[in-house]
């Protein structure tokens, strides 16, 4: 680990300014990443901006939906009864993710800029096009059986790694950012970029500007929202691929739904072909089929993840059933 | 190299400490206050070794910088016994042979005290998943289980 200069902010102006006033500044939240990537040599900043003493944390109650402070560690958001009765989803994302230990300390905005777990990325002398821009994807040729089916680029195929943002994809969450001349309101859908030629680039966000909060608005599909994740042990492990629903039925007839999926793309991935399948159904088997397919319809698997196409289906399957049955 | 410094409320002693930030938690009590009690396993988060409570909840020590807990409470396996009184998770990893090599038990003791405040341990099945965070590679696990069962029914 270089050595670093370690600042801790008390108020959010400083601590955007002074992340911003260095070009090789690291943000440090709950460090359950930055401190991997820093003892891991991926990450070298010449300065640490500690945001811990930022009055940015819990969960408040507004509008009928809930604004999460960017510094709620993930077991207050697990524990909270408004996320547990109205947001089931994330609830059950939360405690699918890390262990008990790490979501004591991992904060809801840093899991949604947690850096992937390609071994290619977290290995500072093999060449990544993500982690060292022009030197090439050791993935493709490489070891890829845990990559990308959908949304990858012939530069990286490195899968996101956060399952708190698969399930606020498809709650519709919103990011509120602050930078030094503005603040942003910015939908978890739009935050994300695809790698195509700059994977190295993996959000809308600028240097030094900062999550202050995340905002679940109250809709018509929340409540009936659940969260699955196949990963290869019972616990404590990234996903395989993981799926977050969420759906609106009256009548018997899907009149919206969300659906999102982790482990599978290099951002939290929007299957917005099988929203378009259910939206208008009854919750058949068929109309369940339908969708699952639907989902990997543009899936771009490898020589070694094809099953990861036929595992989106299965656990779309399950999941799209366990919510149609009531959540 | 700039050092900052930060107290650190340690097992009930108080200790001042001038630290290059680098330094994570861990490497802060073993090497500079010198309670080894905490391990180091895996050194990435990932066996659960180095678990203590930190203001009461359990975290990985390795994981996170000592710096960042300037004016903190900690507890490690060295802070629970009194005088010769066995804190009672301790007394029930050994009344259920919850070990064999012994190295990964200050964790499991902490994080299951950590367990047990967080009111997780109402069955078999969800004291495994809560803790999932700490491993133990001689498999000791049904006894671990069962250690954390007794003190969870007793309470």
């Amino acid at each position: 680990m270089a050595p670093l200069e370690y600042l801790r902010p008390s108020d959010e102006g400083a601590a955007i300014a002074l992340a911003e006033a260095d070009g090789r500044a690291c943000l440090l939240a709950g460090g359950t990443d930055v401190v991997g990537l820093l003892k891991d040599g991926v990450l070298a900043p010449s300065r640490l901006v500690d945001i811990n003493a930022l009055p940015i944390a819990g969960v408040e109650i507004r509008d009928g939906g809930l604004s999460i402070g960017a510094l709620t560690r993930l077991s207050d958001v697990a524990d909270h009864p408004a996320v547990r009765g109205r947001f089931p989803a994330l609830a059950h994302a939360v405690l699918a993710a890390a262990s008990p230990q790490l979501r004591n300390m991992a904060t809801v905005g840093g899991s949604l800029l947690q850096r992937t777990r390609c071994g290619y990325f977290r290995d500072p002398v093999t060449p990544c096009n993500k982690r060292a821009p022009g030197t090439g994807c050791s993935a493709i040729d490489g070891e890829h059986r845990l990559h990308a089916i959908l949304g990858g680029s012939d530069r990286c195929i490195a899968v996101h790694p956060s399952d708190p943002a698969v399930a606020l994809l498809a709650l519709d969450a919103v990011v509120r950012t602050r930078g030094s001349r503005k603040e942003r309101a910015i939908p978890v859908d739009d935050l994300y970029l695809l790698p195509g030629s700059t994977p190295e680039r993996e959000t809308l966000l600028e240097h030094g500007e900062l999550i202050v909060a995340v905002e679940l608005p109250a809709t018509s599909f929340a409540a009936r929202s659940c969260y699955l994740k196949v990963r290869e042990r019972a616990s404590f492990e990234f996903a395989l691929v993981s799926a977050a629903v969420a759906l609106d039925v009256r009548g018997g007839v899907i009149r919206t739904a969300r659906v999102a999926l982790g482990g599978v793309a290099p951002r939290p991935w929007r299957a917005r072909a099988a929203e378009a399948v259910l939206r208008g159904s009854r919750m058949t088997e068929a109309t369940i089929a339908a969708a699952a397919s639907a989902a990997v319809r543009d899936a771009r698997p490898r020589e070694q993840n094809a099953f990861k196409v036929e595992l989106v289906r299965r656990v779309l399957t399950r999941v799209l059933a366990t919510a149609g049955a009531g959540g | 190299m700039t050092r900052t410094e930060i107290t650190l409320s340690v097992n009930g002693c108080q200790h001042t400490l001038a630290l290059d930030p680098r330094v994570t938690l861990l490497d802060a009590l073993r090497e500079v206050i010198g309670l080894t009690g905490a391990k180091k396993g895996c050194d990435r988060g990932e066996c659960g070794t180095c678990t203590v409570l930190v203001d009461g909840r359990r975290v990985y020590a390795c994981l996170t910088l000592a710096v960042m807990h300037d004016g903190a409470t900690v507890t490690t396996v060295e802070g629970l016994a009194d005088g010769t009184d066995l804190h009672p998770l301790q007394q029930a990893f050994i009344s259920r042979d919850a070990l064999q090599c012994g190295f990964c038990t200050p964790g499991q003791i902490l994080s299951a005290i950590g367990l047990l405040a967080e009111g997780r341990a109402t069955s078999e099945q969800e004291i495994r998943e809560f803790m999932s965070g700490n491993l133990c590679r001689c498999g000791a696990y049904p006894n671990i289980v069962a250690a954390i069962r007794d003190v969870a029914g007793a309470q």
